[in-house]
């Protein structure tokens, strides 16, 4: 068996995932600051890529990344490749299909978090990237947690922008999904079989990761009450 | 150490106008809940901008707003107490208290040993905050902001956020902190029995403005504004008018009274502490018939609510004999006693 869907699916899925990482949370933080009616209006595009069908959004990739096309164009100029119909244009595809679950995730723990705190920091002296870091980030861990989580297995099941913008090229841009979609179109389902359930194995662990994650947060020290 | 603060700043139908200078000592920023007291210490913190006026801190301008002068709450020197203390959950008592240290890594480990031993905390430096009673969680919240070195301390509210019963207890290890520390202190409260036993000095905040500063024992024993005569705990309030005779009518209570001496100028309420109203058996001036409408407390201190003709009602703290409900009383108002009060509007009474 040819593991190297496996491989191109996980690669593309961890890049992604920390492309959104960052971007998402520099997002939410960042919009969660801005006054209502702005806020309003970019909250509804960054949100919408959750809503369009992935195809759309796909499309949306081809028109600015294909080779003649502005982004595709000066890229093929400045670096001599392209961005499309290889591995890794699948990371453009499924980090925008992912990038509102982290956005949306990270925006609801930051709303939820006690702004005294950050004051608090602030008037203790310590700098605005310290009290982000230190306070903001780990007080707001679970909602963190749970966005990178889901953006990872949204951007591992990726298929439809994917199948658009990389094409399926069997050891080259195929991913797990769209090679299921390709072993079961050309008839060979028991190698759609094997290829479903290295998927599900996939997601069984990430979740299983997830619950022990939440259960190694609650053994910290137990609480003892104390009245003075 | 003193501290000066004039700002000014608007919240559209709220208008903040906070001025005062306090030195060394506990200030204490009186005012009903939504006067803006809170916005006032984070104003001063840094964390609000007002819109106008200037603070500043023993000759360094924090805040001044002609000058361009805004500095970021980093570098103010300002030690706020939040109300709900602001703990980090996530760290740890001693995490906690080093997030307001300097220095190098020796250094802070030989002031965090000081600062858990000065704060009584030993032991409960792997404790994390929700591990702590709420007085363990102050001590934990002050210490933390008196390891920062501030220039002064503002205090918001700080025993509210307790249960009645360790409010007592927290307050006299509070009174002890404040003993150790060296230089202004603004305390914000609503109560007027802890600006009595923490405070020296009393500034009332009403509806987002200052009133002038002064002494404790001025606001309770002799208030001279609506405000401070409500937040000093007087219950006997009515609306006032100046007769031809140089006597007071008090509307609410339907009775015209005599005082022992000269009136202040734009009277607009006249009032009289629950303690210093009297029983009597004749009549004479200033006293008024009225008939006991209840009994509250039949203690050693019972609450009597006397029912006058003109429609008002008066509370009368420990008066003897206590009569029965139903019963028509005369009630004396000492002339000395009653408070003649300036800036109240139409609308208040009780």
């Amino acid at each position: 068996m040819d593991w190297y869907p496996l491989f191109n699916s996980l690669r593309i899925a961890a890049v992604s995932t920390v492309l959104i990482f960052f971007l998402g949370i520099g997002a939410a933080y960042y919009v969660a600051k801005l006054p209502r009616a702005v806020k309003g209006i970019l909250d509804v595009f960054l949100t919408l890529p959750l809503v369009l069908p992935p195809t759309v959004v796909g499309y949306f990739l081809l028109r600015l990344l294909g080779p003649q096309r502005p982004i595709g164009l000066w890229f093929a100029q400045v670096f001599d490749a392209r961005l499309t119909m290889v591995w890794y244009s699948a990371i453009f595809a499924s980090a925008v299909v992912a990038f509102p679950l982290m956005y949306r995730t990270a925006r609801g723990a930051f709303e939820s978090f006690d702004q005294n705190l950050a004051d608090a920091g602030r008037t203790l002296g310590r700098s605005n990237t310290w009290v982000f870091w230190r306070v903001r980030m780990p007080v707001c861990r679970q909602g963190i947690l749970a966005g990178t989580v889901l953006s990872f297995a949204r951007a591992l099941g990726e298929y439809g922008a994917t199948a658009m913008v990389s094409g399926y090229t069997p050891g080259r841009t195929a991913t797990i999904s769209t090679t299921v979609y390709q072993l079961w179109r050309t008839g060979d389902d028991e190698g759609a079989m094997r290829w479903v359930l290295v998927n599900l194995c996939i997601s069984a662990v990430v979740l299983l990761a997830v619950n022990l994650l939440e259960r190694k947060d609650k053994k910290r020290p137990a609480p003892v009450r104390e009245v003075v | 150490m003193s501290l000066l603060v004039e700002i000014r700043k608007n919240f559209g139908s709220f208008r903040l106008d906070v001025s005062f200078e306090t030195r060394d000592g506990v200030l204490g920023l009186l005012g009903a809940s939504g006067c803006g007291k809170s916005m006032t210490l984070r104003c001063i913190a840094g964390i609000v901008r007002p819109d106008a006026g200037r603070i500043v801190l023993d000759g360094k301008v924090l805040f001044d707003k002609e000058k361009g002068i805004d500095l970021p709450p980093q570098k103010r020197g300002v030690g706020l107490l939040f109300q709900n203390y602001a703990l980090f959950p996530h760290m740890t008592v001693g995490e906690n208290l080093r997030a307001g240290m300097t220095g190098s890594r020796k250094e802070k480990e030989e002031q965090l040993t000081a600062l858990v031993e000065r704060l009584g905390l030993q032991g409960l430096e792997r404790r994390r905050p929700a591990q702590l009673s709420g007085g363990q969680q102050q001590r934990v919240a002050l210490g933390r902001i008196l390891a920062a070195k501030p220039g002064v301390l503002l205090l918001d509210e700080p025993l509210s956020a307790l249960d009645s019963y360790l409010r007592w207890q927290v307050e006299l290890e509070l009174l002890d902190t404040l003993k150790t520390f060296d230089g202004p202190v603004v305390l914000v409260t609503h109560s007027r029995d802890e600006v009595a036993r923490l405070c020296r000095d009393v500034c009332v905040l009403d509806r987002g403005k200052s009133e002038e500063m002064r002494t404790v024992s001025q606001l309770l024993h002799a208030p001279d504004t609506v405000a401070s005569c409500l937040l000093s705990g007087c219950k006997n309030l009515s609306r006032a008018s100046v007769c031809p005779d140089g006597r007071v009518e008090a509307l609410d209570w339907g009775v015209t009274l005599t005082c022992d001496r000269p009136l202040p100028g734009g009277l607009t309420h006249v009032a009289i502490h629950a303690r210093d109203l009297r029983l009597v058996q004749s009549t004479g001036e200033n006293v008024l018939p009225c008939r006991c409408g209840g009994v509250l407390d039949q203690g050693e201190k019972p609450i009597l609510l006397m029912d006058l003709p003109g429609g008002g009602r008066l509370r009368v703290d420990g008066a003897r004999p206590v009569p029965s409900e139903g019963h028509p009383c005369l009630l004396h108002l000492p002339p000395q006693r009653l408070l003649l009060l300036t800036g109240g509007n139409e609308n208040i009474s009780c």
